[in-house]
């Protein structure tokens, strides 16, 4: 008997150490590799970087559906939309003449755009589903220009990890990593139906991420930070997201 | 000296060395549920229970239904449940009555679903080569007849209590009950709700499309759902009749209650 416990002592101290060592190493992989969410830590932690990992290998390349124009949801849907503030009241009533996105962080020439000026660039229509994590959707065609295109107009610097989003409501800022922020369905986005893009939908400026729910598709979008890290940014988790409870990736 | 037995071959079992225990002759095996079977089928409670909890919060949040591709408060629903919403934007008789629970919800319900996922694939492979699936699951070929069939739910229809063999193995229902849940529902819960999923359809949008689009799988998510739930109160029922206590010790711990023990 005591032979046989040490014997079973010895194997489950290696297994266990094998354990050990396989998750660290694991987990040194995926943080190289960029398969660790920012909101890794605490008890969703696990499960949230299964999927972060699983579906950045499996969809990183990946497009989006899109649907024929005879499935654009009609009438037209918009859900509700909290109070806008005194600045984008003042933006509204000058017809967003002076709305300006404005660019910074790990780039080379920091920018400011106003919406003449991101239409100068060519525009492309996507019609693809935005899906609330409620449970409703709708499809829309989405008018406006790659994020790529801007981000190669700024000169990301190579160190670039992160895109950093705000609203132009400061508690409302998202981030996204590089394959998302270089996607060619991440767009941002002036136009929907056709039409100019409505206050309802986001308008006049929206970031649009087809691959994930409708909450990383920030309205009223202001300002792009490029980063390598998201620690300085809020509480660090990310987005304010996951400060508010939600995860911060949501391709699931 | 039973007891003694009992222990004596448990431990000769586990070890799997002679040992002078061994020494005392034992004809039958004690163990009803193998260690694997055990602890696979305490997560998959745990998970269920997680992923029930978890559905039911994320439901209420829109608890109206649709097929096809989209659904929004502006288009039919297939059907909507009368409970409390817990926002605002559902229409009518609904309101903004409960509070928002889809971080946590949403969180819990993937991070339930992995451990879950990762467990049956453990429990499923290794029934494979272990032999659980052909001696346990798959029912005798004399079972498969309709005489068989309706003595099996005769005895159930007039609620006999089980007979001394079914403590040691699933009779015919069971088997085929426990298939349907381990290769049908618990598949078609997965993949509806990977069609869920935009990024997971972004890399294979078939498995979405012949569901007949994202709102679809949404719908038949709801129902296989409903359908495991319908299972587990089932099952429950099931154990309560043939015994709770001698059912629950033996998925507890491995071990039956024999004939012999009782007297």
């Amino acid at each position: 008997m005591s032979r046989l416990s040490r014997r079973k002592l010895i194997t489950t101290g290696f297994a266990a150490t094998a354990s050990a060592l396989g998750l660290g190493v694991a987990a040194r992989i995926a943080q190289r590799y960029g398969l660790v969410p920012p909101d890794h830590g605490g008890i969703y932690g696990l499960g949230e970087t299964l999927t972060y990992a699983s579906q950045r290998l499996l969809t990183r390349h990946s497009l989006a559906r899109e649907f024929s124009r005879s499935q654009i949801s009609k009438p037209p849907f918009a859900n509700e939309i909290p109070p806008l503030n005194e600045a984008f009241k003042r933006l509204q009533a000058g017809g967003f003449a002076d709305w300006r996105l404005s660019v910074n962080g790990m780039v080379a020439q920091p920018g400011s755009f106003s919406l003449d000026q991101l239409k100068t660039y060519p525009s492309q229509s996507q019609i693809t589903m935005l899906q609330c994590e409620e449970g409703w959707s709708y499809i829309a065609e989405w008018i406006g220009v790659p994020l790529s295109q801007i981000l190669q107009a700024v000169a990301i610097l190579p160190q670039a990890r992160y895109i950093v989003y705000y609203s132009i409501d400061p508690d409302w800022w998202e981030s996204i990593d590089m394959a998302d922020a270089l996607h060619p369905q991440t767009f941002l986005a002036y136009g929907m139906n056709g039409d100019e893009l409505p206050v309802g939908n986001g308008g006049p400026l929206r970031l649009r991420l087809p691959p994930q729910l409708g909450y990383k598709s920030v309205k009223y979008i202001t300002h792009l930070t490029v980063t390598d890290s998201l620690k300085g940014f809020g509480k660090g988790l990310g987005s304010a997201s996951p400060e508010a409870g939600y995860a911060w990736y949501a391709g699931i | 000296m039973l007891r003694a037995t009992w222990y004596h071959s448990r431990v000769s079992d586990s070890a799997c060395v002679p040992s002078a225990a061994s020494a005392v002759p034992t004809t039958t095996t004690t163990s009803r549920h193998s260690a694997l079977v055990r602890v696979t089928h305490w997560i998959t409670t745990l998970c269920f229970l997680a992923l029930l909890v978890s559905g039911v919060e994320i439901v209420i949040s829109h608890p109206r239904f649709y097929w096809g591709e989209t659904g929004n408060d502006l288009t039919p629903p297939l059907f909507k449940l009368p409970i409390p919403a817990s926002r605002a934007l559902v229409p009518t008789g609904y309101g903004n009555v409960l509070p928002d629970q889809n971080g946590w919800s949403r969180y819990l319900h993937f991070q339930a679903a992995w451990v879950v996922v990762l467990t049956g694939l453990l429990y499923v492979i290794s029934s494979f080569f272990t032999g659980h699936l052909r001696k346990n699951l798959l029912p005798d070929r004399a079972d498969l007849s309709w005489r068989a069939f309706s003595t099996a739910i005769a005895s159930h229809l007039r609620f006999e209590r089980p007979s001394e063999a079914e403590a040691w193995s699933y009779n015919v229902l069971q088997r085929l009950t426990y298939l349907f849940v381990i290769f049908v529902l618990f598949p078609l819960v997965i993949w509806t709700g990977l069609a869920m999923s935009p990024a997971f359809v972004s890399a294979f949008p078939a498995t979405v499309n012949v569901l007949g689009g994202q709102q679809s799988a949404r719908t038949l998510h709801f129902f296989v759902s409903l359908a495991l739930v319908l299972f587990l109160l089932v099952h429950v029922a099931m154990v309560w009749l043939a015994g709770l206590r001698s059912r629950m010790r033996a998925m507890i711990t491995g071990r039956a209650a024999t004939p012999m023990e009782r007297t």
